[in-house]
């Protein structure tokens, strides 16, 4: 990538929130990396992107990807994951373990590290914490992390074994690695579809209920802080659980979070649909599941607060078939790299969050989440000279009708198809080269 | 409803607007008296010397059964049959379902065999839903997973306005294992619509959580009809007009949901004591199979009160009333 040309991003309004930088800028790119940013800069022997109108922020790290490869790639490749991750303004994404086989050994992240190397985005991988995600057996932690991984995770399932949760919490802690916990406790959720409430009630649904993500969250902050190790609670969507996680850094423990676009949009109302006839709709089928207007609420206000400081898709790509049969058969998951800005800035159009933070939840809040500015990533998820040239140009006041069948992913599993939001991605620049381009068609 | 002489079955079906019955929860009072009153006009060609008329004739029925089900099934069949109708069973197993054929593929191929109703029973919740979206023929909902049973939920409207003419205001009590039971569900719809005042009993754990949990779950837009939910049935009964007990099965009674079978009889088993508070004239249902003994007491389910044997009879002119406004209605 240091091949490639050097570009100027002229005209735009450059939001870092890192720097706090809110100013219309150009931005120099040169090998890979931020060279300059100033006014009307020249242009020299430059590539000019015209930025003028747009937004220019920070690429979007996502936490939380499934890119199914190997074993699954039907569903998904790394590269046409990296190409959704592009054509969604996300430069750098961290995918999870549970492929087939799982990435439990060095050889499986090596593996992946190695079908990455050339696709239209960074890809660091995340370990799983224990042999093939069973959660019998830790994996070898320190040699995952010596492979390239940032974080170790059964998402998917939690650890639930306590002992096991325990015993890794403690290993861990000497590893500098973060726990990612999908925060479910199997025993209490036992099997639940959806959310448990009015809506499982009305549909005769197996409900799983707020309280078996409360009760791992509990679990591993009691775990984090007898460790001093990280726990990072993936996808969290109740207020209970985040009311926890709040109290627990204000007690400054290490624990983290992130949240999801579809909790931060969308009820468990859409699971029945709007009209007569019940919808029962297996796109909307996501574990965690969407949940009450109260819990949306709440990962919106503590995403505001920064309680939680990062955007993660949860990006689960599927096949059609996974999706179009009986819920109780359908796989779980929502395809969300393509509509993560679209959903994130209508909230900002709303009033629910300022544009800045929206930004670094995507950007900086992600990187120092889980400390990924280390190495030649330093600078990751900022505009600073010497900074990686990851570059999201963002259309804020775009209306955009949701539509999956122009997207890169393999994944059209939406519950937002034909939803009017506000936002487009324009433009993408990842490590200096420009890997996704729409702005002729806003 | 109206037993005189017309008989609707040579006249057209006018004003029915539904394709489907997947649940009672679209039916207006005035759409489940239609029904009713139907069902009562079929009743009559059942007191005939050939039990036959030709209302259906030319039409083809599919029973798909992924659940077992012997009154059910057996009572779509016959209705279906005395109809006229062309009736074919399937069922889950001795088909391709069991060689692993998805539902929406099975629907497919029915629908391509020419099939123009499908009676459909499936362990899924929703899966006639998915069904109405997937192929053309009306689809009739003979029960989905722990959702909806609709023609349970009519024929027991059918017994109870028998019993008692108009339900405004009178007392029914469902007890029983309310979190897994379509019947329940249904009749909760149809029963409040027809102006029933309805009391679910249940311990805690055989409960939907949102319906013993706060207001704002009761007022949510899809939630349950708002009802009285009592975890003591001795409470409950008195002065109740009519007392339904739904089937627990029994691995629900091994110390996982519940302590055990003879705590949950304890607590709520019918028994002739506990009628005895209900009201003078009340009568007792059960949707069947019982487990006698268990959620209710032989004496009981055998008793002058018990109108169980008529909720079965009821059944077949129910459901040939809701295949005959289906197929004939034009919706």
């Amino acid at each position: 990538m240091t091949q490639t040309r050097p570009l100027i991003v002229r005209g735009g309004r450059v939001i870092d929130p890192a720097s706090g930088v809110d100013a219309v800028l150009d931005v120099r790119v040169v090998d890979g990396r931020v060279a300059e940013l100033g006014a009307e800069l020249s242009n020299g022997t430059a590539e000019v992107v015209d930025a003028a109108g747009l937004v220019v922020s920070p690429g979007f790290i996502d936490l939380h990807v499934h890119l199914r490869e190997p074993g699954q790639e039907h569903k998904e490749t790394i590269a046409s994951g990296a190409r959704a991750a592009a054509r969604g303004g996300f430069t750098t994404i961290c995918a999870m373990p549970n492929t087939l086989p799982a990435m439990d050994t060095p050889a499986t992240i090596d593996a992946v590290v190695l079908r990455a190397r050339d696709v239209d985005c960074r890809v660091l991988p995340i370990g799983a914490v224990t042999m093939g995600r069973q959660g019998q057996e830790m994996t070898e932690l320190a040699a995952l992390r010596d492979a390239g991984a940032v974080a170790v995770s059964d998402d998917g399932d939690a650890v639930a074994d306590n002992a096991i949760a325990r015993r890794a919490f403690e290993y861990l802690a000497d590893l500098d690695l973060p726990l990612a916990e999908h925060c479910e406790d199997p025993a209490i959720s036992q099997g639940g579809v959806m959310h448990d409430g009015a809506v499982s009630a009305r549909l005769g649904l197996r409900g799983q209920p707020a309280a078996a993500e409360l009760s791992i969250v509990q679990r591993d902050i009691a775990l984090a802080e007898a460790s001093g190790a990280q726990f990072h609670g993936c996808h969290i969507s109740t207020r209970s659980a985040l009311e926890a996680i709040a109290e627990a850094r204000a007690r400054g423990l290490h624990v983290t979070a992130e949240v999801t676009p579809h909790h931060l949009f969308l009820s468990h109302d859409i699971v029945a649909g709007e009209g007569e006839e019940l919808l029962y709709d297996t796109n909307a089928k996501v574990n965690p599941p969407l949940r009450t207007d109260a819990d949306i609420e709440a990962c919106i206000e503590a995403l505001a607060a920064g309680v939680v400081e990062a955007v993660a898709t949860d990006h689960a790509p599927h096949a059609a078939v996974d999706k179009c049969c009986e819920f109780d058969r359908a796989a779980f998951g929502i395809s969300g790299l393509e509509s993560a800005w679209p959903v994130v800035n209508t909230l900002v159009s709303r009033g629910r969050l300022r544009l800045a933070d929206a930004i670094a939840r995507l950007t900086v809040g992600p990187v120092r989440t889980w400390s990924l500015d280390t190495g030649d990533r330093l600078g990751l998820g900022t505009l600073a000279v010497g900074a990686p040239a990851d570059i999201a140009l963002l259309a804020t006041d775009a209306p955009v009708r949701i539509d999956p069948e122009l997207w890169e992913s393999k994944g059209k599993n939406t519950p937002l198809a034909g939803r009017e939001l506000i936002g487009a991605v324009a433009a993408t620049i990842s490590q200096g080269r420009i890997v996704w381009d729409g702005r002729e068609e806003s | 409803m109206d037993t005189g002489a017309r008989t609707p079955l040579v006249e057209p079906v006018v004003d029915w607007r539904h394709r489907h019955l997947l649940d009672v929860d679209v039916l207006s009072e005035a759409e489940i008296m239609r029904i009713l009153s139907t069902a009562d006009a079929m009743a009559e060609v059942l007191q005939r010397n050939v039990a036959r008329t030709p209302a259906l004739r030319g039409v083809t029925i599919f029973n798909l059964f992924y659940e077992a089900s012997t009154r059910t099934r057996s009572s779509f069949e016959l209705a279906g049959k005395i109809l006229g109708a062309d009736v074919i069973n399937v069922s889950g197993s001795g088909s391709s379902v069991e060689k692993g054929e998805s539902l929406v593929e099975t629907l497919n191929t029915i629908s391509a065999v020419g099939a123009d109703a499908v009676v459909m029973r499936h362990h899924a919740s929703g899966a006639p839903w998915l069904a109405a979206r997937t192929i053309d023929g009306h689809i009739v909902n003979a029960g989905d997973g722990q959702h909806a049973h609709p023609t349970q939920a009519l024929l027991d409207a059918y017994v109870l306005i028998k019993e008692f003419g108009d339900l405004t205001g009178r007392k029914v009590v469902i007890v029983g294992d309310i979190l897994h039971s379509r019947v329940a569900r249904s009749n909760l719809w149809s029963l409040t619509t027809l102006g029933a005042e309805v009391t679910l009993v249940a311990p805690r754990p055989l409960l939907p959580a949102a319906l013993s949990n706060g207001a704002s779950e009761r007022e949510h837009p899809l939630a349950l009809p708002s009802v009285r939910v009592e975890s003591d049935l001795d409470r409950a009964i008195v002065g109740a007009d009519a007392v339904m007990a739904l089937r627990i099965q029994n691995e629900r009674l091994r110390g996982n949901l519940l302590p055990s079978s003879a705590e949950y009889a304890r607590r709520y088993q019918l028994t002739s004591e506990r009628i005895a508070d209900a009201s003078p004239e009340a009568i007792v249902m059960h949707p069947g199979p019982m487990n006698e003994g268990v959620e209710i007491a032989v004496d009981v389910a055998h008793s002058p009160q018990s109108r169980i044997e008529a909720q079965v009879s009821a059944g077949l002119a129910v459901r040939m009333a809701v295949l005959f406004l289906l197929i004939r209605g034009g919706a």
